[in-house]
């Protein structure tokens, strides 16, 4: 399906109303690049936001590493993109420690889908992730940040290695590039729209 | 009335966005010092996540202290996307035009 085409005519100012937001999550193990990729196409320089859970002990494995047992501190990255003059595009990177799920309904609910970061040393740590949205339903894509250049056999394992479905995109990218994450962005839009057409 | 304000308050997203009201803007001095800060910050239109970011606030608490005021009229909340809670064909068209005039 290429959407390229069919909305290459589509150049109708936005309608005129309420300014709407829409979000997109940016997920990936720890280290991977989030931050630096929604710091790259972002307006603002990133914000962080907290959020608190109270009453641990559900959801996190290691408690030896939160000094206070009763109350969890889980911060947050986003950034904003003003899309068209009533349209405002906010990225959120997921929490480094993929154990506070708490988080993450708030995260998905009503996104547009998620850009799962892969780092090709250490695959293993997007599984959760990958297994969430899954599970959600949430479209999303594998973006293979490149870190030190991706030799193309790797790229080629990457599907395999994460057993993700064959419509499921994986492209490479540098999350220090604004064209780059942008490119990225944009194949997760296209990807969504096809699995909107996919379902009617 | 009772049981949607309830439900507005837990279920405003973390990108809903946030506008003061010409009440908000008018209500000066009578005002708690958090409320008048936000009156302030979303005089230029603010989500929740990033008024929560700017008060130094958690998210839950910014949630509630926006839900308390859209209720007293200082702010309007825009809830994002469409109707069921996910953006539709139009709006990703939308979307997607945006970032490739980036
Ligand atoms: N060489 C190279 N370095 C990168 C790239 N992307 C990120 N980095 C670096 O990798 C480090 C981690 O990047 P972050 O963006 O902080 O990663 P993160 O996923 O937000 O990390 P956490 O939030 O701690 O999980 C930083 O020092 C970045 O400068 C890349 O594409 N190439
Ligand atoms: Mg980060």
């Amino acid at each position: 399906m290429d959407f390229a085409t069919s909305s290459a005519g589509y150049a109708a100012p936005a309608p005129s109303g309420p300014t709407t937001s829409v979000k997109i999550v940016v997920a990936g193990g720890f280290g991977v690049g989030k931050t630096t990729f929604v710091g790259a196409v972002s307006e603002i320089s990133p914000l962080t936001t907290e959020a608190v859970m109270t009453a641990a002990s559900d959801g996190i494995d290691d408690l030896s590493k939160v000094p206070d047992k009763t109350t969890t501190t889980v911060a947050m990255d986003f950034g904003r993109v003003s899309l068209d003059r009533e349209l405002i595009l906010y990225l959120f990177g997921t929490p480094g420690q993929n154990r506070f799920w708490f988080m993450w309904d708030d995260l998905t609910r009503g996104a547009i889908g998620a850009v799962v970061l892969v780092d090709t040393r250490r695959l293993a740590d997007c599984f959760a992730a990958i297994d969430y949205f899954e599970d959600a339903g949430l479209p999303y894509i594998i973006a293979v940040n490149c870190f030190d250049g991706v030799l193309s056999h790797e790229m080629d394992d990457v599907r395999e290695a994460l057993s993700v479905q064959a419509d499921v995109p994986i492209v490479t990218c540098d999350a220090r590039s604004r064209e780059s994450t942008k490119l990225t962005l944009i194949r997760l839009v296209e990807h969504a729209m096809s699995r909107f057409a996919a379902m009617r | 009335m009772t049981g949607g304000r309830t439900r507005a308050r837990y279920q405003l997203a973390i990108e809903a966005l946030v506008t003061t009201t010409p009440q908000g803007r008018n209500a000066g001095y009578g005002l708690m010092p958090e409320h008048q800060r936000i009156c302030e910050l979303c005089i230029e239109i603010k989500s929740l996540a990033e008024i929560a970011a700017l008060m130094r606030m958690p998210l839950g608490v910014a949630r509630v202290m926006v839900g308390d005021m859209a209720e007293s009229g200082l702010i309007a909340v825009q809830q994002p996307g469409s109707a069921e809670g996910k953006p539709d064909l139009a709006l990703l068209e939308r979307v997607l035009l945006g970032l490739r005039n980036l």
